[in-house]
């Protein structure tokens, strides 16, 4: 398995790869809006500021990246900011994939929904909200999806309990 | 392009204005057309569908939560239960997204015989879809005979792994062991007669024209349509997108090996049926090239902190049953970070995203199925159609509940 070598930092990013699509993309319409950056096990990961993610979808689709491939959410409690937001990108040009990320407070979570770029998001946002608690700004109907709509609490957060009478 | 699956139907006043002759009919979840616990709301005008709401999570079991409470070996056995007629392709797919994070070199052998395998899963996941989509159409012979053919593949995953459909023999790290001796010269000799059985099948349907009339020009997903809901697989090239991550993303030496991906510019039900059946001759291609090829060699990563020793070793050798004692028992760190792996199953792409905080249990592992975004587009697909053209659409999308609801 041939491997690059790893890139940790938004510096390190720009240094190492400022031919790459997404990252020239993103630094062409806002080079603020990006958080962070990384480069691991031949993936990027770009983190944007919260409350840009629609454009910034909207930017990486027009660089080239045109499918929606995967949307989830890990939990990092205690610690903060506590959820993670992973958007995951294919280029069917480029036959490459990137990984948005959004970091997300804890109390009362929202991003913005990024259905209008992708309306596949629909589910997978739906999903986040309902084992997560997230909720996602201008999503057209954001309900439980996996779980019965009277179900209180989000399963997959880590402070949910597991075992034990509820 | 068209609008996102909107509001429920069954919270939506139906009954106003000029709609007053329309009515909600709910199909399933106990029905025989969606192929599991499927609910759709359906709008209908007259046998006109107007709107079409699809209700899932009937079959939700919290594979991943549980994932997290699991050492990262202990995973494999769940993926096989979330889409029960791919298994082997779900194995894969965690088990690389591991060995990424592990940084773990895979023998060679160990890869071809996964491709190999791989290719015989994705035959079966498209002899049920063959056999159960013809069967909604009203023909049901050919069920009978690809489930004859299943049965055989049903066989030589029980003769490689013990079990049937929950096969679980990738491990992180190659195969659980060796295949039996006999077991190359088995799949020869299945592979030997496929082309002829799909002639076999082709011959009952391609020219049917009860089958044609049924499939051609129905349900309709343009190319842009069907990449905006993440529409991936068989349904996404039989809508002329020309991708398939086989040969576009290789994975597991899949570069090694020719074939063609086929693609329909069409757009409906049959040319689904098309690519499918051209899938099907194109597996048995890589699969004769597997066997032809086929490498010596150890099926296991030389990683004895990782991967279980023999039997054989652990029974005779200190350090064996020592390492052995402890993987069972404390499982083995992973290196903290993220990875996204993702393959082509039978159903479409499949991704794993695996999310690790250095200990021996995933702290986050979600899977990515391409049921769970196909089935957004049956709106779109279905809109203006009778309700017997939806039961048609359904099968050719060739969705598994276990993998939307996970």
């Amino acid at each position: 398995m041939s491997k690059s070598n790893p890139l940790a930092g938004k510096a390190a990013v720009l240094d190492g790869l400022p031919e790459h699509p997404a990252v020239k993309a993103i630094m062409a319409w806002r080079p603020d809006a990006l958080a962070d950056a990384k480069f691991e096990f031949d993936e990027l990961t770009l983190t944007i500021v919260p409350g840009e993610i629609r454009a910034a979808a909207e930017t990486v689709r027009s660089a080239g990246y045109n499918f929606f491939e995967d949307l989830t959410a890990v939990d990092w409690h205690p610690s903060s900011p506590r959820f993670q937001l992973s958007y995951h990108i294919l280029s069917h040009a480029f036959k490459e994939r990137i990984r948005l990320r959004v970091l997300v407070e804890g109390g009362d979570p929202s991003v913005e929904s990024i259905t209008a770029v992708w309306p596949a998001a629909n589910y997978f946002e739906r999903e986040v909200f309902d084992l997560f608690g997230i909720r996602f700004e201008g999503h057209p109907n954001l309900r439980r999806i996996m779980m019965p709509d009277e179900w209180v609490g989000h399963p997959l957060r880590k402070d949910y309990p597991v075992e034990g009478y509820r | 392009m068209t609008g996102i699956v909107g509001t429920p139907i069954f919270e939506a006043p139906v009954a106003e204005g000029s709609r007053d002759q329309h009515m909600v009919l709910n199909m399933g979840p106990q029905h025989p057309a969606t192929h599991g616990v499927l609910r759709l709301v359906v709008e209908i005008d007259g046998e006109i569908i107007v709107r079409l709401y699809p209700e899932i999570g009937y079959l939700h079991t919290g594979i991943e939560k549980t994932c997290e409470a699991k050492f990262y070996q202990q995973v494999v056995p769940l993926t096989d239960r979330i889409n029960y007629l791919d298994p082997l392709s779900n194995n894969l797919c965690y088990c690389l997204a591991v060995e990424k994070l592990l940084d773990l070199e895979i023998p060679e052998r160990a890869q071809w015989i996964r491709v190999m395998l791989t290719e015989l899963s994705r035959l079966n996941s498209h002899l049920i879809w063959l056999g159960t989509h013809a069967m909604d159409i009203g023909a049901l012979t050919v069920f009978l005979y690809t489930f004859r053919e299943r049965e055989e593949i049903l066989r030589l995953f029980e003769a490689v792994a013990g079990q049937r459909m929950m096969t679980s023999y990738f491990r992180i790290g190659g195969l659980s062991m060796e295949p039996p001796i006999d077991f190359f010269d088995r799949v020869r000799a299945f592979i030997r007669t496929l082309n002829e059985k799909i002639d076999e099948y082709s011959n009952l349907l391609t020219g049917n024209p009860i089958f044609m009339n049924r499939l051609k020009g129905v349900g309709y997903l343009s190319a842009a349509d069907a990449i905006a809901f993440g529409v991936t697989g068989p349904p996404l090239r039989a809508s002329g997108v020309d991708i398939d991550l086989r040969r576009d993303m290789p994975y597991s030496s899949y570069e090694k090996f020719q074939f063609k991906v086929p693609i329909s510019h069409a757009g409906d039900t049959w040319a689904r049926y098309e690519v499918r059946l051209i899938e099907m001759r194109e597996s048995v291609k890589i699969i004769e090239q597997a066997l032809d090829g086929m490498p010596g060699g150890p099926v296991k990563a030389d990683a004895p902190k990782i991967v279980l020793p023999d039997r054989e070793k652990m029974k005779t050798q200190m350090e064996a049953l020592i390492h052995h004692f402890k993987i069972v028992t404390e499982g083995f760190a992973v290196p903290a970070g993220e990875v996204y792996q993702g393959i082509e199953c039978g159903h479409g792409q499949v991704g794993y995203y695996v999310v690790s905080d250095g200990t021996a249990k995933p702290y986050r592992v979600h899977m990515r199925y391409p049921s769970f975004a196909t089935l957004q587009a049956l709106e779109t697909m279905c809109k203006g159609r009778m309700i017997a053209d939806l039961v048609a659409v359904i099968g050719s999308i060739d969705i598994v509940l276990g993998e939307i609801d996970r």
